[in-house]
């Protein structure tokens, strides 16, 4: 691809943080561009809304816990529950399922989010689309 | 929110939010990456959906209206507007359906608002779908009646079936002409299928016939003959859909959903194709066009292998065969989804194996949670331009005796009507 074809990244800023961490998820269409921004903690991630499996706008779907298979001593099984602290984002398509700060599939962690740059500076929420 | 740009150079950028995605979500902003992906893929393909679903339980009480018979209408009606509801008649065990993964996927049982739009509000969720899909015709088939094989009362699959078949030729289909039918057949009463052929065959929305595959009739049975004959001398299609049944023995033994669907939905299939040919069914029907409908892809070569290596030691048990079984399902046509695609040099083998340049025909299953979009086949690789063509609409409009000359708008006026907030 012709170099030329290539727009340079600018930084947009979506707003301040101490509003936008109490809202958990932002999805934000940037001239086109589809970004989701979460908010986990102390933490920011922006993921594009873009699944990597179909295409499907997988930063407008729910965010759950994530599920585990509790393992008890004997090799038996503890049966479901959730994760006490760590969160997936949800593809509202097919149900693939991503880590929040990781962007990466629980199962299979090659498979995953494209990262969009993100900080926090002068209290600015400042994206790189 | 903020909406400035900091590189100094150029305008601010227009920045909109975009809402999550559910239940009540506006099928095109669901489907809002798929338009795109019509622009950027098959803008100028033929597109035909052979699968797909709506959501036929919000107008359940239609169809129970339309029940022929007294005793069942009334059991139908009073169980709708108690207990039942969209599952009143039906052998469907809500409990179980756990499709949607937790609610993590919110298109199956979709509940959009249609207020205000003229027509049926089944055919305006039809619609929008197709639109935002990029498709020019699509089969509707209700999702409801998927498992009513299994359902051990005979005689109200009998109702259920004449009455659906009147609410689709009579209130859906007239409606919209890219909408198409396939009859539901109550399979388990033969007498009935051909009352019900006689009656549709020459409706020109009906272009084929379904057997819910979900089911435990032998379909090379001699009680069948005269059904087939029936549906051979119209040259429409017979198709076998596909489907899951949780309490069939051998998968009781599955502890989740995932494991009992992903084998369900191969399981009828291959026993319904295997009866069809060790039992000589294209010999004795050689007009017949078979499709199987909603088992992916994979289980295709497995079967034929596996039946190609014991006839060629028992040809005794298959005195009927004039060929391979291998070879007779390379005449049959297949659909699309659930197109298993984890492993492209299996699936590029796959389709391959089975010529499905000329036997494969695109299904979306929209708005079921395994859905396909129209990409999954114009993204792949491996295949030329004319197949892509093939799977996505010729193949189908070849096999249905379809118009293939473009009927749905541009993608473009699409996102321009609705640009995608939910």
């Amino acid at each position: 691809m012709a170099a030329q074809n290539i727009k340079p990244l600018r930084d947009v800023v979506i707003g301040k943080y101490d509003q936008l961490r109490t809202r958990e998820r932002v999805v934000l269409d940037i001239d086109g561009k589809e970004v989701g921004v979460y908010f986990e903690g102390d933490e920011v991630r922006a993921w594009l809304n873009v699944c990597p499996h179909g295409g499907g706008p997988v930063c407008q779907g729910k965010i759950m816990p994530r599920t585990v298979h509790n393992f008890l001593p004997g090799g038996k099984s503890g049966g479901l529950g959730h994760h006490e602290s760590e969160r997936n984002i949800v593809c509202p398509w097919h149900g693939y399922e991503f880590g929040i700060l990781s962007g990466e599939h629980p199962i299979k962690s090659d498979v995953k989010l494209i990262a969009v740059p993100v900080r926090i500076s002068d209290g600015d929420v400042i994206l790189s689309v | 929110m903020t909406q400035k740009s900091d590189d100094g150079s150029s305008s601010a950028p227009e920045i909109k939010e975009l809402e999550q995605i559910g239940r009540r979500s506006d099928t095109r902003d669901v489907l809002n990456h798929a338009t795109h992906q019509a622009i950027a893929q098959y803008e100028d393909y033929f597109i035909v959906d052979i699968d797909a679903h709506v959501s036929e339980d919000q107008f359940w009480g239609e169809v129970l209206e339309l029940i022929d018979n007294d005793v069942w209408k009334h059991i139908g009606l009073d169980q709708f507007g108690s207990f039942g509801g969209g599952n009143a008649l039906l052998n469907l065990a809500p409990g179980l359906s756990q499709q949607s993964v937790g609610g993590r996927i919110g298109h199956q049982g979709r509940r959009e608002p249609v207020e205000g739009v003229a027509g049926h509000p089944f055919v305006t969720a039809a619609r929008r779908g197709m639109d935002a899909l990029g498709l020019d015709y699509q089969v509707v088939f209700p999702s409801a009646m998927l498992v009513l094989g299994m359902h051990p009362q005979d005689e109200v699959e009998v109702v259920l079936a004449r009455a659906f078949n009147r609410w689709l030729t009579e209130v859906v289909l007239p409606q919209d002409d890219r909408l198409k039918g396939l009859l539901y057949l109550p399979f388990n009463t033969p007498e009935v299928c051909e009352e019900l052929v006689e009656k549709y065959k020459d409706d020109d929305n009906i272009i084929g016939f379904t057997v819910c595959s979900t089911r435990n009739n032998p379909v090379h049975s001699d009680v069948y003959s005269k059904l087939y004959s029936m549906i051979e001398a119209t040259d429409k299609p017979l198709a076998f859909h596909s489907g899951y049944h949780w309490g069939d023995p051998s998968f009781a033994q599955l502890n989740r959903f995932l494991s009992m669907h992903a084998l369900s939905f191969t399981h009828y299939n291959q026993i319904h194709v295997t009866n069809w040919i060790i039992n000589a069914m294209p010999e004795r029907f050689p007009k017949i066009k078979m499709l199987w409908v909603e088992s992916g892809l994979a289980w295709i070569p497995f079967l034929a292998q596996r039946l190609d290596h014991e006839v060629l030691m028992r040809p005794s048990e298959a005195p009927g065969l004039t060929k391979l079984p291998s070879e007779y399902m390379r005449e049959m046509w297949y659909t699309t989804q659930p197109m298993e695609r984890t492993d492209l040099g299996m699936l590029e083998a796959t389709m391959k194996f089975f010529n499905a340049e000329t036997q494969l025909l695109y299904s979306s299953d929209w708005p079921h949670w395994d859905w396909d979009a129209p990409s999954t086949i114009s993204n792949l690789p491996f295949l030329s331009e004319q197949a892509k063509r093939n799977i996505l609409g010729l193949n189908a409009a070849k096999l249905f005796n379809l118009d293939a000359t473009r009927k749905r708008p541009p993608a473009q006026q699409t996102l321009d009507e609705r640009p995608g907030v939910s």
